[in-house]
C-alpha cells in the first residue's frame, strides 16, 4: 500500500489475473463461499435423505405432542401428560434457576476470595491461592460428580443433619423453611421494587443538589420510607400473612418448606465454587491493575483500608474486571448444561431426552443453540450496558 | 488481556519488609508483619489456624489413620468396617489398570503405557524454548504416528486393537493432543479470516467462531454422537471416538482463533506496512512476519486455553467414550467397590491436577520470563 503517494490513484479496471489484488480477493471469496455452500448442501441433502429413510418428519410440530417425560425437580406445575413445548419451558426455567443463582453466589464468593488473595495476612492469602489453584486445575465435571457422590453419602431423611432449626441436610437434598408465595406476596414484592426505583431516583437528585451547593443531604429517611415503608404499608393494607412454613419429617420424606434436590444442590455448589476460582483471579488482577499511587494517596488522607478498597480502588478496578467477568458468566451458564451428568433436568437434558424419544435431532439441537445464543446475547447486552455506565468519565 | 502492574502475589503496599537481625528475630518480625499485624489480622489468623487444625485432624484421620491400604483378594469387608471413618485406598491398586487403560487387552497394556510416555516426551520437547523451530512440526507428526501405531498395532507382531477398546488416560491425551494439534492450524486460518478485508471470508469466520462459542460443548458432542450419522451418506460409518475428535477439533479451532486474533491485534500496523512494502504475498507476509510475532504475544493465554481444553475432554463421559473420567466412574460400578467412589475420584482428580498444574506453572513462568516486557 503506497500511503505516501500524494496523488489519488487513478480509477482502474479489474484485470482478470490472480496477481491483481482486487480480482484475487473476489476470486478467493467466491472459492471459499462456493466450497462452504457445497459442503453445507451435501450435508443437507444427506440429512434429508437419511431422515426420509427413517421416516422422521422435520419441523416443530412435535412440540405440541404429549411429552410423556417425567421431570422430577421443577418449580413449575408439570406432568408427563403435558406437551413437549411445556417440557422445554420447564427445562429452560431449570437452566435459568441454576445459572442466575449461580452467577450471584459465584460473584460474591469469587470477590471475597480475590480480596483475600491480596490480604496482608499471609495465611489468608496463601489459603485463597490454594483454593484458586486446586479448583481451577480439576475438571468441572469431575468436581460435579464428586459433590454428587458426597451428597448421596449424606444420612437418610430420618437421620438428617440439622445445622439450624428448620434447615435439614440429608440425601434428599437441602430443605429450607419457606414462605408460600401467593398473590398478596407478589403485590408486596412489586411495591418493594417500585420503592427501590423511586429511592434510586431520589438519591440521584439529592446527589445532584449536593454537588451544586456542597451541603450534605440526609438520604436515610427516604430509604426508610421508600424501601421499607412502602412494602410494609402494602402488606398491612392487603392484610398479607407472612407465615413461615417449616419443613417437617413425615414418614420417609419432608413436608413443607423449600427443597433443593441433591442434583440441583450438587450442580449449584460445583458451578459456584469452580467459577468463583476464576472470578477471584479476575478480581485480584483488577485490583492490582489500579495504580499504587491511588492507595498511597488515599492512605495519606488517613482513610481506613476497607474504605479505600470500597470507594477508591474498586470503582477503578471494576473497569478492568467487567469484560472478563462477562465471559465467566457466559461460561457458568454454558457449564450448567453438565447437569445431564447427574440427572438434573435442564434444557440440554430435556432436549437430549426429546431427541432420543422422537428422533428430532435437528430441531432439538436448534432449540439448544437458540436458547444459549439468546442467553449469551442477553448477558452480553446487560454487561455492556453496565460497563458503559461505570466506564471512566473524562472531565 | 489485563495489564498487571505488579507481579502476581505481590502484597499490597501494607506489609512492610523490615527484617530483624537474628534468625529468630527475623522470624518474629515476619510473623508480626504477616500474621499479627493488627488486631483484626490476629483474629483472622487465629480463626484460620483453628479451622485448619480441625480440618487437618479430620483429614489425617480419614486419609491415613483409619485408612485401609490393601485388602486380601476382592474381599472389601475391612473397607466396609471403616466406611465413613477412613478411606479405602485399596480400591486404587485394585482398579488402577482399568482406570488408566480401560478395556484395552490386558496383556497388551504396555502399548498404551508406551504411548503415554511418548506423549510426555512430546510435551517436554515442545515446552523447551530452544526447540521451537520448524522441525518441531516433523517431531509432532512422527510422535503422533508412533502413538497411532502403538495403539492400533496390526504390524510388528502387535495384534490389532480397534479403538472401541481404547480407554483411560491415553484416550484423554489423544483427544486433547489431536484436538489441539489440528485445531491450532484451523484457529490460525479462522483468526486471519476474521481480520481479512474480504467481507465474505470475514463473515464466515465470525459466524463459525460465534456459533461454536455460543453453545455449550455438550451440545456439540451430542451433535457429533447423534447428528453426525445423519449428515453422512448411506454406508459411511464413522467411529464414535473419531466423531468426538472432530467435534473437539472444531471446538478448539474456535477458541484458539479468538486467542490468536488477540495476538494479531497486538502486532503494530508498521509491520504490515513494511511487509507490504517488501512486496510479500499475503501468505508470506503472515507466515513470516505477522504470525510469529502474534503467537509470541499470546503464549500465556494459549497455554491457559490448552488447560481449559484438557479439562473439557472429560465431557466425553456424557456421550459414553472411555476417557480417564469415564473409566474411573465405570470402575466403581463393581458392586464390591461401589461405595468407595470418593477415593477413586480423588485419585483421578490428582492426575488431572498434575497435568493442569504443570501447564499453569509453565504459563506463569513464560509470563514472567518471556512476556512482552522482558524483551
Amino acid at each position: 500500500m503506497t500511503t505516501s503517494n500524494p496523488a489519488p490513484p487513478p480509477p482502474r479496471r479489474i484485470r482478470i489475473s490472480l496477481k491483481d489484488r482486487q480480482f484475487a480477493g473476489l476470486f478467493w471469496q467466491i472459492v471459499v463461499v462456493g466450497i462452504t455452500v457445497a459442503i453445507v448442501a451435501w450435508l443437507w441433502s444427506n440429512t434429508v435423505h437419511n431422515l426420509s429413510v427413517r421416516r422422521i418428519s422435520t419441523g416443530f410440530a412435535f412440540l405440541g405432542r404429549e411429552a410423556g417425560m417425567p421431570i422430577a425437580d421443577t418449580w413449575f406445575p408439570y406432568s408427563p401428560k403435558d406437551p413437549y413445548l411445556r417440557a422445554f419451558v420447564v427445562g429452560l426455567a431449570n437452566t435459568l434457576r441454576v445459572a442466575v443463582i449461580g452467577i450471584v453466589l459465584a460473584t460474591i464468593l469469587g470477590t471475597i476470595i480475590g480480596v483475600a488473595r491480596l490480604s496482608s495476612n499471609w495465611l489468608l492469602s496463601r489459603l485463597a491461592a490454594v483454593y484458586v489453584e486446586v479448583l481451577r486445575d480439576i475438571p468441572l465435571l469431575l468436581q460435579l460428580l464428586f459433590w454428587y457422590v458426597l451428597m448421596q453419602g449424606l444420612p437418610a431423611a430420618r437421620a438428617a443433619w440439622k445445622p439450624i432449626e428448620g434447615v435439614f441436610l440429608s440425601n434428599r437434598g437441602l430443605i429450607l423453611p419457606s414462605v408460600p408465595i401467593e398473590a398478596g406476596q407478589l403485590w408486596v414484592i412489586g411495591a418493594a421494587v417500585i420503592g427501590l426505583i423511586a429511592f434510586h431516583v431520589v438519591r440521584k437528585q439529592l446527589t445532584a443538589r449536593q454537588l451544586l451547593d456542597g451541603r450534605p443531604r440526609r438520604i436515610w429517611p427516604y430509604a426508610l420510607a421508600l424501601v421499607i415503608g412502602l412494602p410494609m404499608l402494602t402488606s398491612l393494607a392487603l392484610g398479607v400473612s407472612w407465615t413461615i412454613t417449616k419443613p417437617e419429617l413425615r414418614g420417609f420424606n419432608f413436608v413443607g418448606g423449600l427443597t433443593l434436590a441433591p442434583e440441583y444442590f450438587a450442580l449449584l455448589i460445583a458451578l459456584v465454587t469452580y467459577t468463583s476460582a476464576f472470578i477471584a483471579e479476575i478480581v485480584r488482577s483488577g485490583i492490582q491493575s489500579v495504580h499504587r499511587g491511588q492507595w498511597d494517596a488515599a492512605m495519606a488522607l488517613g482513610l481506613r483500608r476497607g474504605f479505600v478498597l470500597q470507594h477508591i480502588v474498586m470503582p477503578q478496578a471494576l473497569r478492568v474486571i467487567i469484560p472478563p467477568m462477562t465471559s465467566q458468566y457466559l461460561n457458568l451458564t454454558k457449564n450448567s448444561s453438565l447437569a445431564v451428568a447427574v440427572g438434573y433436568q435442564d434444557i440440554v437434558s430435556i432436549a437430549n431426552t426429546t431427541l432420543n424419544q422422537t428422533g428430532q435431532a435437528i430441531e432439538a439441537i436448534a432449540i439448544i443453540m437458540l436458547v444459549f445464543l439468546t442467553i449469551s446475547l442477553g448477558i452480553s447486552l446487560f454487561m455492556n450496558w453496565y460497563n458503559a455506565r461505570i466506564a471512566l468519565v473524562e472531565r | 488481556m489485563t495489564s498487571v502492574t505488579d507481579a502476581p502475589g505481590t502484597p499490597l503496599p501494607f506489609s512492610r519488609s523490615r527484617s530483624g537481625r537474628t534468625i529468630v528475630g527475623r522470624a518474629i518480625g515476619w510473623l508480626r508483619i504477616n500474621l499479627f499485624a493488627s488486631i483484626s489480622s490476629t483474629i483472622v489468623t487465629l480463626l484460620l489456624l483453628f479451622v485448619l487444625a480441625k480440618a487437618a485432624a479430620g483429614l489425617v484421620q480419614w486419609a491415613f489413620w483409619n485408612a485401609v491400604w490393601s485388602v486380601p483378594g476382592s474381599d472389601t469387608s475391612a473397607c466396609r468396617a471403616v466406611h465413613g471413618l477412613g478411606a479405602c485406598w485399596a480400591v486404587i491398586p485394585e482398579k488402577l489398570r482399568f482406570i488408566l487403560f480401560g478395556t484395552y487387552p490386558f496383556d497388551q497394556q504396555w502399548r498404551p503405557a508406551l504411548a503415554m510416555l511418548a506423549f510426555m516426551a512430546l510435551f517436554y520437547v515442545s515446552s523447551r524454548r530452544k526447540w521451537w523451530r520448524k522441525e518441531l512440526v516433523l517431531v509432532w507428526a512422527a510422535a503422533l504416528t508412533l502413538i497411532g501405531l502403538l495403539m492400533w498395532g496390526g504390524i510388528f507382531g502387535m495384534p490389532f486393537v480397534s479403538q472401541d477398546r481404547w480407554g483411560g488416560l491415553p484416550v484423554t491425551l489423544i483427544l486433547a493432543t489431536f484436538g489441539l494439534a489440528l485445531g491450532f492450524p484451523l484457529g490460525i486460518v479462522v483468526a486471519l479470516g476474521r481480520r481479512s478485508k474480504l467481507p465474505a471470508i470475514r463473515s464466515l469466520s465470525v459466524l463459525y467462531v460465534e456459533l461454536i462459542r455460543g453453545v455449550p460443548l455438550i451440545s456439540l458432542l451430542f451433535m457429533a454422537s447423534v447428528m453426525f450419522p445423519l449428515f453422512m451418506p448411506d454406508g459411511v460409518n464413522v467411529d464414535k471416538l473419531l466423531r468426538a475428535q472432530v467435534a473437539f477439533v472444531l471446538f478448539a479451532g474456535a477458541y484458539l482463533a479468538e486467542v490468536i486474533r488477540g495476538g494479531l491485534q497486538a502486532v503494530p500496523r508498521g509491520q504490515h506496512d513494511a511487509a507490504d512494502a517488501l512486496g510479500l504475498s499475503y501468505w508470506k507476509k503472515n507466515g513470516l512476519i505477522i504470525l510469529p510475532q502474534a503467537i509470541r504475544h499470546v503464549i500465556p493465554p494459549l497455554v491457559n486455553t490448552f488447560i481449559a481444553f484438557f479439562k473439557d475432554t472429560s465431557l466425553v463421559l456424557i456421550i459414553g467414550i472411555f476417557d480417564l473420567l469415564t473409566t474411573a466412574k465405570t470402575a466403581i460400578i463393581d458392586p464390591a467397590w461401589q461405595s468407595f467412589s470418593v477415593e477413586v475420584y480423588l485419585f483421578v482428580a490428582l492426575i488431572y491436577f498434575a497435568f493442569c498444574f504443570a501447564m499453569s506453572r509453565y504459563s506463569a513462568r513464560l509470563e514472567t520470563q518471556d512476556g512482552p516486557k522482558a524483551r
